[in-house]
């Protein structure tokens, strides 16, 4: 077995995440699966206004830091006038799901050729855990502190819904919480990658992480809580694959 | 040169295409519409990129994105729609990403209404959106200057790095006038070293992101008072008309200058000796006009089409608070030579 | 035979590595780190170079060469 840090991570600085947060390990996968496909130098980060925006001090890649909520729409722009690179919008939950919902769902229908790599750790984790949309029900946070009410708060939202029957080229949900899911999610990633690569169009990698600070648990009873609630809410694996070359 | 006969929101539209422009991202309202339509198929033929978005935020974030790429990229609106784009406006000026904006201004707060208005001069002048910063502002009054300034908006933007907003309105760009086109350039999306591209031999990481990071808050207060004041320094663009021995000056840009032009005219003709200075830049605004002014100036008079008379604290200002400063404001209607010239006789009596 | 390294700096000692060792190799070291976070002890003896813990260390703080 040979586990090598990537290429595209930066050595120099500590990755800059709370302990036990998944946005370090998703970042690892990203620049696996670039430095796999050789195209490290043909990256473009597009960061939203969150805990994921310290991906550009863990990434060597070229990067824009976008508004919050438009990372995914920026990302498009980007790649409207730089098709030979290749560009990741890396948003959250509530980025992607909550302020930005209606870039998610055009930039799907205009099958935008880039990655929207959705970090989901079910709270807005940078304001300090308040509830995001994907915030499971009975889910105790600072702005649901008796538990999300779908009466008073409204339902989840399952991106796989509403993405699920739209011509895009990849949707998929992957997990942290094993070291199995962890590769599996690993091949999602590099997948989408690879089908940009091939200008298949827009590709949805949603990763269910853990968020131990906010979600008041050690990082391990994440994982627990990813494998017992959070992924029984939102089922993990490939909901629409094209099947263009890979 | 040939002349054509062209609207002015379509001649904005032809001119930015000819200064290199080859991304839009817009949605449609009245009265920018025809800038949308004009792109949605002489944008295909240049080969650029055309993008109907799904909201104005869309539209300058999907700018925010091409122009980091190095495109000359564009988004236009009006009114409430310009409003949404002030997030991204912002978001340019704190990343030192140049752009160009256009606001078909139209009337009144909330929906308002769609008839010509200059009532977004505080949004357009003082940042309008959060945080400290201005943009330029360029204020056609013609067809032809709409094109013209079009034409060097992109220029200017990228000189500073910097946003342009350009300020016309619904008379401007519905009316039908003569125009002659520029040339067509094409503009190298690799010419600067801070864009984003895919990673070239040997280039370090780059990364585009509030500019006070990279240089922390100290050097950052330094690095953007400087940059303010250098383009206050060079960028103030005015047209001066009969202020050699003016004793009431009018102020007035945009569709309303046209008329206050007009004025100028008849009231020379009753032997009154009345000037204007047209702002052609409202930020960075023309304070060099006001102190090229001679002592025989008694008083300004302000005229544009806002209710609060927008405009007239910037008059106050550049005149050094050193004489009065009226305004005769129009809402839905464009303001009338009658009415500025009984104004400028009441003033004449008064001071 | 696989060789695992530990770069303790880094660690902020979130124990997922500990966690997901099949061979308890990795287990809480009791000792503070330069970060002030509790670190990993590792007992390379027992490592079987699975590379469960690399995948799982959000940290960039393991590696297992060949």
């Amino acid at each position: 077995m040979n586990c090598k840090i990537p290429n595209g991570i930066d050595m120099s600085q500590q990755a800059s995440w709370c302990p036990g947060c998944g946005h370090g390990i998703i970042v690892r996968l990203l620049a696996e699966a670039a430095q796999e496909l050789g195209i490290d130098d043909r990256m473009i980060m597009v960061e939203d206004v969150a805990c994921g925006e310290f991906a550009q001090f863990a990434l060597k890649y070229n990067t824009i830091m976008g508004a919050h909520g438009r990372p995914i729409v920026t990302a498009a722009g980007i790649k409207r006038v730089r098709p030979d690179a290749i560009v990741v919008a890396h948003p959250g939950d509530g980025s992607a799901y909550s302020i930005g919902v209606e870039s998610t769902l055009h930039c799907a229908l205009r099958n935008e050729n880039i990655l929207a790599l959705v970090v989901n750790n079910s709270v807005f984790g940078m304001t300090g855990g308040q509830m995001s949309p994907t915030s499971l029900v009975d889910m105790k946070t600072t702005s649901s502190p008796h538990g999300r009410s779908i009466k008073k708060d409204g339902s989840p939202i399952d991106v796989t819904k509403i993405l699920g029957q739209l011509d895009i080229a990849y949707l998929a949900r992957g997990s942290l919480d094993s070291p199995a899911n962890v590769i599996r999610t690993g091949k999602m990633i590099k997948k989408a990658l690879q089908k940009q690569m091939n200008g298949e169009g827009f590709c949805l990698v949603e990763v269910l992480s853990p968020c131990p600070t906010n979600w008041n648990m050690t990082p391990v009873d994440a994982l627990e809580f990813i494998k017992k609630k959070q992924s029984v809410t939102y089922p993990t694996g490939e909901f629409i694959d094209k099947g263009g070359a890979i | 040169m040939t002349k054509v006969l062209m609207k002015g929101n379509e001649a904005f539209a032809e001119a930015c295409l000819r200064a290199g422009c080859r991304f839009f991202s817009g949605y449609p309202i009245t009265p920018q519409t025809e800038i949308l339509e004009y792109m949605s198929w002489r944008m295909e033929e240049v080969g650029g990129q055309f993008i109907q978005t799904e909201s104005e935020l869309a539209g300058i974030n999907m700018v925010f994105g091409a122009a980091c790429g190095g495109a000359r990229a564009l988004t236009t609106s009006s009114g409430p729609g310009f409003s949404l784009k002030q997030e991204g406006i912002s978001y340019l000026c704190s990343s030192d990403i140049p752009a160009v904006i256009a606001d078909v201004m139209r009337i009144g707060s909330g929906l308002g209404d769609i008839f010509q208005g200059q009532g977004d001069y505080w949004q357009l002048t003082r940042g309008g959106g959060h945080g400290d910063y201005h943009t330029i502002v360029l204020a056609p009054a013609s067809v032809q200057e709409n094109a013209d300034l079009a034409y060097i908006s992109f220029d200017l933007a990228e000189k500073y790095r910097h946003p342009v907003l350009v300020a016309s309105d619904a008379a401007i760009g519905q009316m039908v006038e003569p125009v002659e086109l520029p040339e067509m350039k094409e503009h190298d999306i690799n010419q600067y070293d801070w864009v984003i591209r895919p990673r070239q031999k040997d280039e370090k990481q780059r990364i585009v992101w509030n500019r006070y990071w990279d240089i922390g808050a100290e050097e950052y207060v330094s690095y953007l008072r400087n940059k303010y004041a250098q383009i206050e320094a060079n960028e103030q663009r005015w047209e001066a008309v009969r202020t050699e021995d003016a004793e009431i000056v009018l102020v007035a840009y945009g569709i309303s200058s046209r008329v206050a032009k007009a004025s100028v005219a008849m009231a020379r003709k009753e032997g009154i000796r009345l000037g204007l200075i047209r702002p052609i830049t409202l930020w960075p605004f023309p304070k060099k006009a006001f102190e090229a002014l001679g002592s025989q100036v008694k008083a300004f008079l302000d005229v544009e089409m806002s209710i609060l008379g927008q405009m007239t604290d910037d008059v106050v200002l550049a005149c050094g608070n050193s004489r009065p400063v009226e305004y005769y404001g129009e809402f839905s209607n464009v303001p009338e030579e009658k009415k500025i010239l009984s104004k400028v006789r009441e003033m004449l009596e008064k001071y | 035979m696989s060789k695992i390294s530990v770069d303790y700096k880094r660690c902020k000692g979130c124990f997922l590595c500990v966690s997901v060792c099949p061979k308890n190799a990795l287990t809480p070291s009791k000792e503070l780190g330069a970060k002030g976070y509790e670190i990993v002890h590792l007992d390379g003896e027992k490592c079987i170079g699975c590379g469960s813990c690399y995948r799982m260390c959000p940290d960039y703080c393991i590696e297992i060469t060949d």
